[in-house]
């Protein structure tokens, strides 16, 4: 877009630069001047000093300066700020001017040079006469220069040049063109950077000099002018700091003006303008919130400042753009780091920016409307000498004249004229689009889903108006589902309003089916009358006519509609339009409810599908079909009604096929599900509504699944919280709200009629052969075929339960690893009415814990359903859970001869193994026999025979067995050796004859085999009596392989006296034996210690009495001296 | 908008909407006179803000007894101004007020948004109420209350 009269100017929204301009370079034809300007122009990245240059002929006019004003009494100015000052010293009037020179130090005609070089400086002072702006030369030379002072010639001869062009030597400069151009270029550049600062100080102080001949009633603009001056030139001068608070300064001034309908426009433009560079500088120095204040206070201000009623758009096209530049300034920021925030970003400055926009194409609508006859001024009015205006913001019909008195009413008149014709050509909705479109990409970024939602309607709203329909109906389309799924029911309305009637302007078929479909709906808050006019134009087109125009639409768009939509009755075929439903909210409501959440395949499925329109007036359709996820059903599920096109608005009330308002319409549906669909799930995939036929044109709704639209879970949710109670209705009809949708169902076999029973007797026992009986009964009215029976572990338990269970129906063989843990449809043929059959399982844990078993029967059956004849198969299961236990426990251990327990044997010493049987089972049990297998390691000292053969044991019983066993002497083994085994046969008391005898077998424990050099046994009578001798025999066996020393004493007792050695020394040779007499002589009766044995092996030191007690009695029972006359009978105690 | 602050009882509410949790609304009135579309864009533009508040809260809003989320928009659009109140079970109460009554401090909007609660809480107990629409005279006569003052 060219800039318009609203756009800032270029050189207000520019960075101001120090502006330099270079003279005497010719960059055409000679490439050392070329190169020296690339080097000043060329990268100028940040780093480098804010200078903006341009190369001007050495007898450039610079404009020429006015002579000094020596008195400010007389002087009235005009307006506040010329529209030439900016851009005169941006880009007119330098701060200095570089006068560049070829001339080396060592020129032979030295004189010649220096003069012409005095001469250039002349001119190009000429030219600047009365201005401030510094003049420097820069001598380009071919050597390079030598370090300073070493130079004789060159200093003397700078010295001359100096004075020569009247120059200080700080404006002299050498440029050699060697290799680091661009190093001296930078240094240069900063030289004229610091000369040009001067030079805008200067600007500033005289600036500000004239401040005090200014008086306040006639100078009022002046003021403004001055301060706004100062900030620029500071700006110029790069300090930004002192340019905000002169700008800040400047605005207060401005509005401190007094205000008139005349000078109302200057003075918000320039209060825009300084605004502008407020904000700007506000963001550059980091202070957004300041710049934010800024624009508050500056909108603040001018708001109300309208100023002439009749060009009232213009107030509303200028509070637009400063609001747009604001966001501009903004975003601007942003781009460079600012963060900005979900409630402060630049979207909201663009979104009243469209605001004004609208605002302004309302006002200028209705105030530029003028007849077609009213022609354009002659002389235009707004046309100037120079093309321009000589300030910002006057009126060119009457450019400083400051009275606020209309001098030539009619003049104005004109002027007011030429405005509003020429706002009547702006392309207002252009550019309420793209301030609308930048809002939205703004609060995208800043997460305003419904924000930018609204302005899409807007846009939209705005396209409609530019009557771009196709754009219009996009956008509306795109945003109507936000505003859907939240429910905000009258916002929906109005976009679907202006949706309907783009989409009746383009005579979109489809569009406009959809839109007036749902603007009927429950969804649309129009009033009736509104409807009823949109359902008569939805019949209307459903019988392929056209719809009435839309209110409020264009009369030259509804006329290009008419053609359109007489065109399109004119094309015959595709007509169908098939719309889904689950995207909007139509006017029909669909629910289909299964009567049940399953069915038996011998009885027929039902279901209803329920109906309700929400129009205006009752509507008819043509057809009405269910389709499931078994394309077979859908051929049951269908009704249509041959009726032809007129027929639709006949009879309205009468007949299944009519929806009154408000009522809803129920509609059974009933069919017969295959048998192989059993155990399957039966489910409406769609339900398709047809209004209208094919004759016209026809529109299908299509619910997917069992009815629901786009509000529908909500109302659902809703309902579902509610308690309120529902009015009572007749028996015949149903509130909507209370049906729930019920989309599937399951197809379940017919219901069996048999009994199966379970006859057991828990606990199983581990790796018994627990039996098991099924009995079987046939309830059934008819003979079943094909029972097979499925027993066993009951599938998806723990893996390893699988492998410990084996099932057979053959109990008299114990089963194996092979069986498997649950039998498959094992045939047992078929059953009369009443028959019963019984079978036998066994089943086989091998370990224990609880297992489910399963019994499962299965039967075929011929049945009627809806007079046809199918074959239902039926089933039974039953399922038990049985717990499996030890039958016994058995615990082993070892005792000495003496019966003490031993943690140890020794070798060669018998010891005795004793076994105890402890039953656990709830039933009795018969051990059949039992076993000791010895290791070859062990010798038994007895024989082995079983001791506990055909013993019958009760719960809590026990059974034990004793076994003498030795274990030869075989060095220091390891952990012990192993003993051997312990199998007991055993079967249940109660199981029959031919039920297999189980064996268990016990592994027995390992036991630590000790040697010792030396055993001791003792030869004693049982007992001993008070005064009678009792003789004692001590074996001593020497058990090593070595002669051993044996030093031997007999303690004396007080209960005994003894006779025999009492201490002796002696030796035992290998493998002998040595025999110790004694004669032990009661002193007192009862049970009495016997003088101990200690004996002492020299050779093993470790050999303790302690050891030794262990094979010897230490005491014995002496019973008391019996009366002579009773000795027999005392013998036989 | 409505004339100047002077003339007149103070402005209160110019549109006092409920909403839910599921941001449909539940209730909504707005003074007769104002262009009713606007408003209710302007309180479904302002549920942006009210969400992005509770998320970024979070759970701190439910330990926290302080309901009264503050103004919504600044003072971005001159004409009116959202104010939002969130309850514990996420039910919203936006009110547009008048930025040009002054007088209109936060406390007093505190206030109004309290009597609105628990007039929304006497309509929730009443077990034959319709969640859907809240429909009570009650609520009606108060809600109005606040905002005939407007016109």
């Amino acid at each position: 877009m060219s800039p318009t009269q609203w756009d800032l100017p270029v050189e207000l929204c520019c960075r101001p630069m120090a502006f330099v301009t270079l003279t005497g370079l010719d960059v055409v034809y000679n490439a050392v001047h070329r190169a020296v300007w690339d080097a000043f122009c060329a990268n100028r990245r940040a780093d480098r000093v804010p200078i903006s240059f341009k190369v001007l002929p050495g007898d450039h006019e610079y404009p020429k300066c006015r002579p000094k004003r020596t008195s400010y009494e007389w002087y009235i100015p005009k307006g506040i700020l010329k529209t030439g000052w900016m851009n005169k010293h941006l880009n007119l009037v330098p701060a200095l001017v570089v006068v560049f020179y070829e001339l080396d130090w060592d020129e032979p005609q030295w004189k010649e040079k220096q003069s012409e070089c005095a001469t250039r400086v002349e001119i190009v002072r000429q030219s600047l006469q009365g201005r401030n702006t510094k003049v420097a030369v820069v001598l380009i030379q071919k050597k390079t220069p030598l370090p300073p002072g070493e130079d004789v010639i060159a200093s003397e001869r700078a010295a001359a040049l100096c004075n020569a062009c009247e120059l200080s030597g700080k404006s002299l400069f050498v440029l050699p063109h060697t290799d680091h151009l661009v190093g001296y270029i930078i240094r240069l550049e900063n030289a004229f950077y610091e000369h040009a600062q001067t030079y805008y100080y200067t600007e500033i102080r005289r600036v500000k000099s004239h401040k005090e001949f200014l008086n306040k009633t006639t100078h009022q603009l002046l003021f403004v002018r001055h301060q706004f001056k100062i900030a620029f030139f500071s700006e110029l001068k790069q300090d930004t700091q002192n340019a905000l608070k002169n700008y800040r300064t400047a605005y207060n001034l401005v509005h401190e003006l007094r205000a008139h309908e005349t000078n109302i426009l200057e003075i918000k433009t320039m209060a825009g303008f300084i605004n502008y560079k407020i904000c700007r500088l506000c963001f550059q120095h980091n202070t957004p919130l300041d710049a934010i204040a800024q624009f508050r206070k500056h909108i603040d201000l001018c708001k109300k400042k309208i100023g002439s009623a009749e060009l009232s758009f213009e107030h509303a096209a200028w509070m637009s753009k400063q609001f747009q530049a604001f966001g501009d300034l903004f975003d601007e920021a942003i781009k460079l780091g600012l963060t900005a925030i979900q409630t402060q970003n630049p979207g909201f400055y663009y979104q009243q920016a469209a605001y004004y926009a609208q605002e302004r194409k309302q006002l200028a609508k209705s105030l530029c409307n003028h007849e077609a006859s009213v022609m354009y001024p002659n002389p235009d009015p707004l046309e100037t000498q120079t093309g321009v205006l000589d300030f910002y913001g006057q009126r060119s019909w009457r450019q400083g004249i400051l009275s606020f008195d209309l001098s030539d009413p009619e003049k104005e008149k004109v002027g007011v004229l030429a405005i509003q014709l020429k706002e009547r050509n702006v392309a207002h909705s252009e550019i309420i689009i793209a301030l609308l479109s930048n809002a939205v990409a703004q609060f995208k970024k800043y997460k305003c889903p419904r924000m930018k939602s609204h302005l899409m309607v807007q846009m939209g709203e705005e396209y409609y108006y530019a009557k771009d329909y196709t754009k219009a109906l996009k956008l509306l389309d795109y945003v109507m589902c936000d505003y859907r799924s939240e429910g905000w029911w009258t916002l929906l309305t109005s976009i679907l309003t202006t949706a309907l009637k783009c989409s009746y302007l383009m005579a979109q078929l489809k569009d406009y089916i959809t839109y007036s479909l749902e603007l009927l709906g429950r969804a649309s808050t129009l009033k009736d009358d509104q409807k009823s006019r949109i359902e008569k134009n939805l019949i209307n087109v459903l019988m392929n006519e056209s719809p009435d125009p839309e209110p409020d639409c264009d009369i030259f768009a509804v006329k290009t509609a008419q053609k359109l939509w007489a065109d399109r009755i004119s094309l015959a075929g595709s007509n169908i339009f098939t719309i889904g439903v689950q995207d909007f909210v139509p006017f029909v409501q669909c629910k289909a409810k299964f009567h049940a959440p399953s069915f038996h395949v011998d009885v027929p499925v039902e279901f209803d599908i329920y109906l309700k329109a929400d129009c205006p007036h009752p509507i008819r359709f043509s057809k009405l079909c269910v389709s499931f996820n078994n394309q077979e059903y859908n051929q049951f599920c269908v009704i249509e009604e041959a009726s032809k096109a007129n027929e639709v608005l006949e009879n309205p009330t009468q007949g299944k096929m009519c929806l009154v308002p408000g009522k809803t319409r129920k509609l059974l549906f009933k069919f017969v599900a295959k048998t192989e669909d059993v155990g399957k799930k039966i489910e409406i995939t769609s339900v398709d509504l047809a209004l209208g036929n094919e004759m016209g044109r026809c529109v299908v709704l299509n619910w997917q699944g069992g009815g629901g639209d786009a509000a529908s879970s909500q109302e659902a949710l809703q309902a579902a919280r509610s308690f309120k109670r529902r009015p009572k209705l007749p028996d015949n009809e149903v509130h909507w709200d209370s049906i729930i949708i019920q989309a599937s169902t399951m197809i379940i076999s017919r219901v069996p009629n048999i009994s199966v029973h379970l006859r057991h007797e828990p606990p199983a026992l581990t790796n018994e052969m627990y039996c098991l009986v099924v009995t079987v009964q046939s309830h059934e009215k008819t003979q079943i075929r094909d029972v097979k029976l499925t027993a066993g572990l009951k599938p998806g338990q723990d893996a390893n339960l699988t492998q410990k269970t084996h099932v057979t129906l053959h109990g008299t063989e114990l089963c194996d690893e092979s069986y498997p843990a649950l039998l498959t449809d094992i045939p047992v043929g078929d059953l009369h009415p009443g028959e019963q059959l019984e079978k036998m399982l066994y089943v086989r844990c091998g370990t224990v814990g609880s297992r489910m078993f399963l019994v499962y029967v299965s039967y075929l059956i011929n049945t009627i359903a809806e007079g046809k004849e199918i074959v239902c198969k039926c089933h039974k299961d039953e399922t038990v859970t049985i717990e499996t236990v030890f039958p016994f426990d058995v615990a082993v251990k070892f005792v000495s001869t003496k019966f003490e327990h031993l943690e140890r044997v020794y070798a060669d010493i018998p010891f005795l193994l004793m076994t105890d049987l402890l039953s656990a089972s709830p039933w009795a049990l018969t051990v059949v026999s039992s076993e000791l297998q010895l290791a070859p390691s062990m010798t038994t000292v007895d024989q082995l025979e079983s001791q506990v053969d055909n013993v019958v044991l009760q719960t809590g019983e026990s059974a034990s067995e004793c076994f003498c066993l030795r274990c030869p002497s075989l060095g220091n083994v390891e952990g012990g050796v192993a003993t051997g085994h312990y199998i007991i046969s055993w079967k249940r008391t109660s199981a029959m004859e031919n039920i297999p005898v189980i064996r268990t077998v016990i592994t027995l424990p390992h036991v630590i085999v000790e040697n010792i050099p030396l055993h001791v046994n003792a030869d004693l009578p049982s007992f001993g009596r008070v005064r009678e001798s009792l003789p004692v025999k001590y074996h001593l066996q020497n058990k090593t392989d070595f002669v051993q020393d044996v030093e031997i004493s007999v303690e004396p007792s007080d209960a005994f006296m003894f006779s025999g050695l009492k201490q002796i020394r002696l030796r035992i040779l290998p493998g002998t034996e040595q025999e110790m007499l004694y004669n032990f002589y009661p002193l007192m009766a009862g049970y009495q210690q016997l003088p101990s044995l200690n004996i002492n092996l020299l050779r093993f030191p470790n050999f303790t009495n302690q050891l030794l007690r262990r094979f010897i009695p230490t005491s014995i029972f002496v019973k008391p001296q019996g009366r002579l006359m009773d000795d027999t009978s005392i013998a036989a105690a | 908008m409505g004339g100047a602050p002077s003339a007149g009882p103070p402005k209160t509410a110019i549109c006092i909407p409920v909403i839910t949790k599921e941001n449909y609304p539940l209730y909504i009135r707005s003074t007769p006179m104002e262009n009713e579309l606007r408003f209710q864009y302007m309180v479904h533009t302002s549920l942006d803000m009210v969400d992005e508040k509770i998320s970024s809260m979070g759970k701190a809003l439910v330990n926290q007894r302080e309901l009264y989320l503050g103004l919504l928009y600044p003072t971005e659009d001159y004409k009116v101004l959202p104010h939002n109140y969130t309850t514990i079970s996420k039910v919203k109460f936006v009110m547009v007020v008048n930025p040009s009554n002054t007088a209109l401090r936060d406390n007093e909007i505190h206030r109004m948004f309290w009597k609105l609660h628990n007039s929304y809480i006497d309509v929730m107990c009443n077990p034959f109420c319709n969640p859907r629409t809240i429909s009570s005279p009650g609520t009606d006569n108060m809600v109005m209350s606040m905002m005939i003052q407007v016109c």
